[in-house]
């Protein structure tokens, strides 16, 4: 189900290779097609627009319909600079126009990315609606306005010892073809970067990225200056084929357009918009040209662009993906009816002790966490009421409390989640009230979820992966050509962590298949993984039967060795078990706290639990 | 040349506008706040609405027979699109839902295109609302007067049914939480279809009474839809009052703008969203939660 591995380092260059091969053999195949050269050349500067859009809407999630924006951008920075400007450098201009782009692509995502899902797609259309207009009225002076520009020259390219003229047709195709080979070359590296894989978890699930420690504005900002940049020069090329910068660039068609090509050939997977614009393009001259529909052929394509949504969720290249491999599956099972048994077991939790980590906590003692008169009011309801709790490093802590007691918003408030209403946090005696989630990660406190928090398609491997990325490269960095294995130290403490959580035998197996108790202890592993000198673990035992809670608390009992662990849970043997101390919380109020045989005999706590005798309230 | 009663008459020309946005952005947003779907094709329904009630016009030459048939066939458009086309996309995820109805945009447009060709087509105002009123100071004519009117009637039929019926409050605890009113034992399925319903005819009932207004094309949607969009940012998705509010605001910066320099309504209208998305990024009667 994962949309593509990230671990396999032949892969890039072989599709690279194969990228280039074809292109280099499109000329000489594709005239017996019947293909006109200036629809290849089209759907060059379509695919190449198409690649950074993918990044933004195939890799990280963000269906943006006002890419034209950008693309007018940079294609009217470029030609402007050609015709008006004089210019004499087209190559430069392309690359000046792609840098303007991007600049306001950056500008713009500062906007648009305030909100996300719908409220962000939007916000993009009336943005680029915005660029259509500003383009028309008070920029029309150096635009042409409705006219365009015309008259932007062919590329020619000196090589020294000779010229390189790229004019029409053919001849300009391969100038167009190098350019879209060297921005899929970088895409291939750039998705496999430790920005692609974090770009993907943003896909999943942006409230865990964050979780974990990654600053998720930041990458979703890059992801849409990259695609900004695809735009802009996929514009200037524009220019270019048509020697004339057509207003028409900055349009809601050519976003809607760019859209559907994307969903036609299949997202994330680089190669979909240029799939989507073969089939959109030469559709077009099809029901033009020999079936001589004239203006209807639009009408023809939103209808088979419509089936296909509804019958071919994946595009074409990801249907012609899920058959390759459910072809290769089957294969597979043949083979390995022969030998042994597919896949490895799931091996029960290793009980070896966790080693030591950078900031594990014991270059630190004394209370490790502090809450002074901790407050969380919701409207007139008080979750939390002048919580002062402490806890020392390396101490196992457990907290109990009736449902309703607020043990979970006080967790949110210790990972900084939610915002106090009063009240202050101290971590390591550093006040981190206010601060947000991930900055707090990054400084050693994470938590594990009461509810999964996983990257369902991914598997189980990429889903650490993110985690242990934002452990080793901190909040946010832009290594965008750097390969996986070039980090040191990750497929170590990956490798590592899926043994303590007893998922090695897993490690490719998308999350969605895993069982219900794999995914608890796989929501474990996300939080150890960022390597935290304090754990909270919020009820890691629900939903477990016996035996997995047996397992589940060996696992943790090994963990808690190395590091501080906070442990809401409603088992009571097993946290009684786990925990050296134990608080109890009710109605948002410390009630007791002391050793778990303290709290056992504890009456006013067995009159939370039990409703009491003398009236009290449950 | 800024005068008095140019002026004031923008000022009137921003209410038609921002009553019918409003109108159009209240289909919207109960849509989404129900059925959690961003219909892309709102502004082709609004465009739908002006031609179906183009083809009743010419058939029967009466503008009351035009606008009463421009909204039910929207309201049957939009039972058929959630009955055959959008209850398969609530599972999905939100960007399946995004492109099929926008697919379904092109579809409308274009098959609007083939039927009635792309040349713009008017709909007189009734007799009895064309000519120019004499406001005292200035002249204004009498239908885009009379907009307001009956936009406001319909704003205020879509309130008393949201409001004050069994129906509006299934829709209005939708809108908070649609998992619990399904667990409530209500028929989900049925109020889904009949609130997309309901928003599509108060699309294609604003697309026919705009429609002696401004001449209709078939693109007439697209720009609607993007100002709609702007109207339910400001306003706060799934916020009826947050839709009319927003409307006005849209309308008359659209307006107001329009009198100095054409040019730049989008420009300030859009320096308007980013404005609200900075203070107050839910929208003006937005509440939390709802995305």
């Amino acid at each position: 189900m994962s949309v593509d591995r990230i671990d396999s380092p032949r892969r890039p260059l072989l599709v690279a290779g194969v990228t280039a091969a074809a292109l280099i053999a499109a000329p000489f195949v594709l005239p017996w097609l019947g293909a006109a050269p200036n629809t290849v050349n089209r759907i060059l500067v379509w695919g190449l627009f198409g690649i950074g859009f993918d990044i933004l809407f195939g890799y990280t999630g963000l269906l943006s319909f006002g890419q034209s924006a950008l693309y007018g951008t940079g294609g009217f920075v470029a030609a402007y600079l050609l015709t008006r400007a004089g210019f004499p450098y087209i190559v430069a201009a392309l690359l000046i126009g792609m840098a303007a782009a991007a600049a306001v692509g950056y500008l713009v995502g500062l906007v648009a990315l305030r909100r996300t899902g719908i409220y962000f797609a939007m916000i993009t259309v009336a943005i680029a609606e915005v660029f259509y207009f500003v383009e028309f009225n008070p920029l029309a002076d150096w635009t042409g306005g409705e006219n365009g520009l015309p008259g932007v020259p062919t590329p020619s390219v000196n090589l020294g010892f000779t010229t390189l003229h790229f004019t029409t047709g053919w001849a300009l195709y391969p100038f167009l073809a190098f350019c879209y080979f060297v921005g899929i070359a970088i895409a291939l590296r750039i998705v496999r970067s430790p920005v692609g894989v974090v770009l993907r978890g943003i896909r999943e699930n942006p409230l865990r990225t964050a979780a974990v420690g990654h600053n998720v504005h930041g990458y979703k900002l890059a992801a849409f200056v990259i695609a900004a940049a695809y735009a802009g020069l996929a514009g200037g090329l524009l220019g270019v084929l048509q020697a004339f910068m057509p207003p028409e660039a900055f349009t809601f068609e050519t976003s809607g357009q760019l859209v559907i090509q994307t969903a036609i050939g299949g997202r994330g997977m680089l190669f979909g918009p240029l799939a989507g614009a073969a089939l959109w393009l030469f559709l077009q001259d099809f029901l033009q040209g020999p079936l001589g529909l004239g203006a209807t052929w639009k009408l023809v394509l939103g209808l088979v662009f419509v089936v296909l949504v509804v019958f071919l969720r994946e595009g074409i290249l990801g249907g012609i993906r899920d058959l390759y491999r459910r072809v290769a599956r089957r294969k597979g099972e043949e083979d390995a009816a022969g030998a042994e048994p597919a896949g490895t077991p799931t091996r029960p939790p290793a009980a070896t002790p966790a080693p030591s980590r950078e900031h594990a906590g014991n270059g630190f003692s004394g209370p490790i966490m502090q809450t002074i008169s901790l407050t969380k009011h919701y409207g007139g309801v008080a979750a939390n009421q002048a919580i002062d709790f402490s806890v020392d490093a390396g101490e196992v802590r457990g907290i109990i409390g009736p449902n309703g007691a607020g043990k979970t918003t006080f967790f949110r408030m210790l990972t900084c989640e939610v915002l106090p209403t009063a009240g202050t946090i101290l971590f390591k005696g550093r006040d981190i009230t206010g601060m947000d989630m991930t900055e707090v990660c990054q400084l050693g406190l994470t938590k594990s979820y009461q509810v999964n928090q996983l990257f369902n398609r991914l598997t189980v491997r990429e889903n650490v992966t993110i985690a242990a990325l934002a452990a080793l490269r901190g909040k946010f960095r832009l290594d965008l050509m750097r390969r996986l294995s070039d980090i040191s130290g990750l497929d170590g403490r990956v490798g590592h962590t899926l043994e303590l959580v007893g998922l090695a035998g897993r490690r490719d197996t998308p999350v969605a298949q895993l069982a219900y108790g794999e995914k608890r202890r796989l929501e474990i592993g996300l939080a150890l993984a960022s390597s935290p000198s304090l754990l909270l673990l919020d009820e890691p035992l629900a939903g477990m039967s016996p035996t997995e809670r047996a397992e589940t608390v060996r696992l943790l009992k090994s963990i808690g060795q190395e590091r501080t662990m906070i442990v809401i849970d409603h088992d009571m043997d097993s946290l009684f078990e786990l925990a050296e101390r134990i608080t109890v919380l009710q109605e948002g109020r410390v009630l007791a706290e002391g050793r778990p045989a303290d709290i056992k005999a504890n009456t006013r706590v067995q009159e939370a639990y039990l409703g009491g005798l003398n009236g009290a309230q449950a | 040349m800024i005068t008095w009663p140019n002026f004031v008459s923008q000022l009137f020309n921003g209410l038609a506008l921002g009553a019918l946005l409003a109108l159009i952005a209240s289909g919207l947003t109960i849509i989404y706040g129900t059925l959690g779907v961003l219909n892309l094709a709102h502004g082709a329904m609004f465009m739908l609405g002006g031609y179906a009630g183009f083809a009743a016009y010419q058939a029967s030459g009466s503008f009351v027979v035009a606008v009463v048939a421009g909204t039910l066939a929207l309201l049957l458009v939009g039972l058929l699109m959630e009955r055959v086309i959008v209850r398969h996309f609530y599972a999905r995820p939100h960007e399946d839902q995004l492109l099929v109805t926008f697919g379904l945009a092109i579809v409308f447009v274009e098959t609007v295109r083939w039927l009635f060709s792309s040349e713009s087509k008017t709909v007189s105002p009734p007799a009895a609302l064309a000519g120019i009123t004499p406001l005292g100071f200035m002249m204004y004519p009498t239908y885009r007067l009379a907009v307001v009117g009956i936009v406001a009637v319909a704003l205020l039929v879509l309130f008393l049914v949201l409001y004050r019926t069994r129906l509006g409050m299934i829709v209005r605890a939708g809108i908070e939480d649609a998992m619990m009113v399904d667990c409530l034992g209500i028929n989900v399925d049925r109020v889904f279809m009949v609130v997309f319903g309901i928003g599509a005819m108060a699309a294609g009932f604003a697309g026919i009474v705009n429609a002696p207004i401004v001449s209709l094309t078939p693109e007439v949607g697209e720009a609607i839809l993007v100002q709609t969009f702007v109207v339910v940012v400001i306003g706060g998705v799934g916020s009826f009052p947050g839709a009319v509010l927003g409307g006005l605001i849209a309308g008359e910066i659209i307006s107001l703008t329009s009198m100095v320099n054409p040019g730049y309504a989008y420009v300030m209208l859009f320096a308007a969203m980013t404005l609200v998305l900075m203070i107050r990024p839910r929208g003006l009667l937005g509440a939390h939660g709802r995305e």
